[in-house]
């Protein structure tokens, strides 16, 4: 994974709560069997109508997306965060991530900053106001900054340190091989397998 | 100390506790489909790693799978599907394909083979995988990059969740189902009033509840915006397992049994949060936006945004009914609907399908409704046939398909076209979820039963006699 220190783009308002997982990619995208190529399917439906915010050119090549409270909820499937990354966005703002989602993201390298809904509001009406503007968020030092607005965001802490040092969490884990071996041996003897 | 359930399950499977970090826990049983899966096996490949415990992870077909006889015409379907069992034939990971007698919905085949157990953990790249709680395990959905991890050592890192007691005591009315349960849970709580948490249902109306039943419940936690839901093992948990192809036998039986009686929160056990509900208070239950939290009785009507308190509420309200192309102040009663579908990993298994075929007995779905009955498993569909529901489902006018996920997500062929209204019984009424334009409406079994025959939203108890033409009068449920 690649390492994420600080990253600066266009900012991008989505007006929008509940911004549902079937939102960002609907279920009949999920077909691929690679890791790209799923920004065709990024809010499909809602990039169908015109005035929605990725069809005005402004944002067009936006990297920070700001949403609303309850972003990625439902389905478990990562493609929301692919199709999000695909199509180049780098960090998505919101006052509250679903579980999931949140975890999906920090395995990949999407930031997920959550900072207060006032703060959300004032990003809205900043990029709104002035479509183009430029977002920098810095995971370092936990701080958004867009024009005269700096917020602080949260993260979790141990999120935040493999992102910043760009670890893939299966060789982490693998370092305690020897403890998950020796947990196998004393798991009860009658719990069931696939295979007897 | 005093610990809840959820806590207990977890301190059980904790393989290493590091200061600042996540614990280590084990995976019991890792069940795998086609959508979430290739491009974790495609991250084994890349850095040739193995699957740790082929032995404890199972794969089925289901998010894919046409629901009438063929193959699927979909290329890039059957690509997904090939590329599942080109994976676990190199992997060594057990499959049951379509055609299969195991196949089915992953979250229907666990639990019927027995294979779901109190106190496990078991995950899935499923957000559904909460169903698996019904039986007291720690069950939870895990995006692709998760089930890599699981697939390469059996275990994940994760923080602990806190914990939420959700309090249904009284008995249920009759036509109140397990279904309605959830939909009041979510509705009162809201999609991300779980989130971060663990639900563990409990009181006497939970305890009363089936299986399948508490499955339902389980299942749906997520719509809240919780990681899992729990029940705690009891009776019914025990005797549904005794026998299973993969309970325990013998002395290993016993074992099992004293293991888990004591898988249950202690009496002074600290919930982070509760919720309480009146079992008695409750009515069927129905969507009418296009998120799981937008629910209400059936005997009210389409919610006013402008009367709601909260701004953001408000703004979804509205958009919501504007999709829904619903009015506010029209009685749920008159919402007509297109279609009826009766399957889906919330309420396709055995007991779901005999609810709504006891409605549908000598009657006929109405004219111009489409109804899709869909069992959740190879082996709901033959128990089924073996007591004759799929007659009765055709008579009445149904069609009765082959086992898969269906329409509860617009992925195979059964879809809604743009501006068809359904009543599913699934778990998601989310804008497009049943196929782009589609409107939703989540009810549970025996309202789909009676909407099919009536043509709008409905319960059995709108329903007149069979043999009697004249129509029933109004259902005294206004609350």
């Amino acid at each position: 994974m690649e390492a994420f220190t600080a990253h600066t783009g266009i900012g991008v308002p989505l007006r929008r709560s509940n911004v549902d997982t079937d939102q960002i990619i609907p279920a009949v995208y999920l077909k691929r069997v690679t890791r790209t190529g799923f920004e065709d399917g990024l809010f499909a439906a809602w990039r169908a109508d015109e005035t929605f915010v990725l069809n005005d050119p402004s944002f067009s090549a936006g990297s920070v997306l700001v949403a609303g409270p309850d972003f990625g909820t439902g389905s478990s499937r990562e493609h929301a965060v692919w199709a999000l990354m695909n199509y180049g966005f780098r960090v998505v703002i919101s006052s509250r991530f679903a579980d999931i989602f949140r975890g999906n993201s920090g395995k990949q390298g999407l930031l997920t900053a959550q900072c207060s809904q006032d703060d959300v509001e004032l990003l809205w009406k900043l990029l709104e106001n002035d479509p183009g503007t430029s977002v920098t968020v810095d995971l370092g030092s936990r701080t958004i900054t867009a024009g005269d607005v700096v917020a602080s965001f949260e993260v979790d802490e141990y999120t935040r340190w493999r992102l910043l040092e760009g670890l893939d969490d299966i060789s982490l884990t693998l370092r305690h091989e020897g403890d998950i071996t020796a947990f196998e041996a004393e798991r009860p003897r009658w719990r069931p397998t696939v295979t007897a | 100390m005093a610990g809840t359930l959820a806590e207990k399950v977890w301190e059980s499977h904790v393989v290493r506790r590091g200061e600042g970090e996540p614990d280590l826990l084990y995976i019991d049983l890792h069940l795998l489909h086609e959508v979430t899966s290739p491009q974790a096996f495609d991250g084994l490949r890349l850095t040739d790693r193995r699957v740790r415990r082929t032995d404890l992870t199972l794969a089925t077909e289901d998010h894919n799978v046409p629901t009438t006889p063929g193959p699927i015409t979909d290329p890039v379907s059957r690509t997904q599907v090939e590329t599942l069992r080109r994976n676990c034939d190199e992997f060594g990971v057990t499959l049951y394909p379509m055609g299969d007698a195991e196949q089915g919905i992953v979250h229907v085949v666990g639990p019927q083979l027995g294979l779901t157990q109190p106190g496990m953990t078991i995950v899935c790249g499923d957000s559904h995988t909460s169903t698996h709680g019904a039986f007291g395990a720690l069950a939870f959905g895990i995006g692709t990059s998760e089930v890599e991890h699981v697939l390469a050592t059996q275990t994940l890192p994760l923080k602990p969740f806190a914990t939420m007691a959700i309090t249904v005591e009284g008995e249920l009315a009759e036509g109140v189902t397990a279904k309605d349960i959830v939909l009041a849970v979510i509705a009162k709580i809201g999609t991300g009033g779980g989130q971060g948490y663990v639900l563990e249902y409990r009181g006497s109306a939970i305890r009363a509840l089936s299986m399948e039943a508490r499955m339902t419940v389980c299942n749906m936690s997520i719509e809240a915006g919780a990681r899992a839901g729990m029940i705690a093992p009891d009776g019914t948990t025990f005797e549904y397992l005794r026998g299973r192809d993969h309970a325990p036998t013998g002395a290993d039986w016993d074992a099992a049994l004293e293991a888990w009686s004591h898988l249950r929160s202690d009496d002074d056990a600290e919930f982070d949060a509760e919720v309480v509900l009146d079992a008695a208070s409750l009515t069927p239950f129905v969507t009418w936006g296009t998120n799981p939290g937008q629910g209400a009785p059936l005997g009210t009507a389409v919610p006013d945004p402008e009367l709601m308190p909260d701004d953001n509420d408000k703004a979804n309200a509205r958009r919501a009914l504007e999709y829904m192309g619903l009015q506010a102040g029209t009685p749920l009663r008159d919402v007509h609907v297109d279609t009826v579908f009766l399957g889906s990993c919330t309420n396709g298994r055995i007991e779901d399908l005999r609810a709504a075929a006891a409605v549908l007995e000598g009657r006929q779905v109405a004219a111009g409704v489409r109804m899709l009955v869909v069992p959740g498993s190879a082996r709901v569909r033959l128990q089924a046939e073996s007591e004759g529901l799929d007659r009765v489902f055709t008579a009445a006018g149904a069609e009765w398909r082959l086992a898969g996920c269906s329409m509860c997500l617009g992925m195979n062929p059964d879809q809604l076209a743009p501006g068809e209204r359904s009543a599913s019984t699934s778990n998601r009424n989310f804008e497009g979820r049943q196929g782009k334009g589609g409107r939703t409406h989540l009810v549970s079994p025996l309202v789909a039963a009676a909407t099919a025959v009536r043509g709008t939203l409905s319960s059995p108890s709108d329903l007149s006699d069979p043999s009697d033409p004249t129509p029933a009068p109004g259902s005294e449920e206004t609350s």
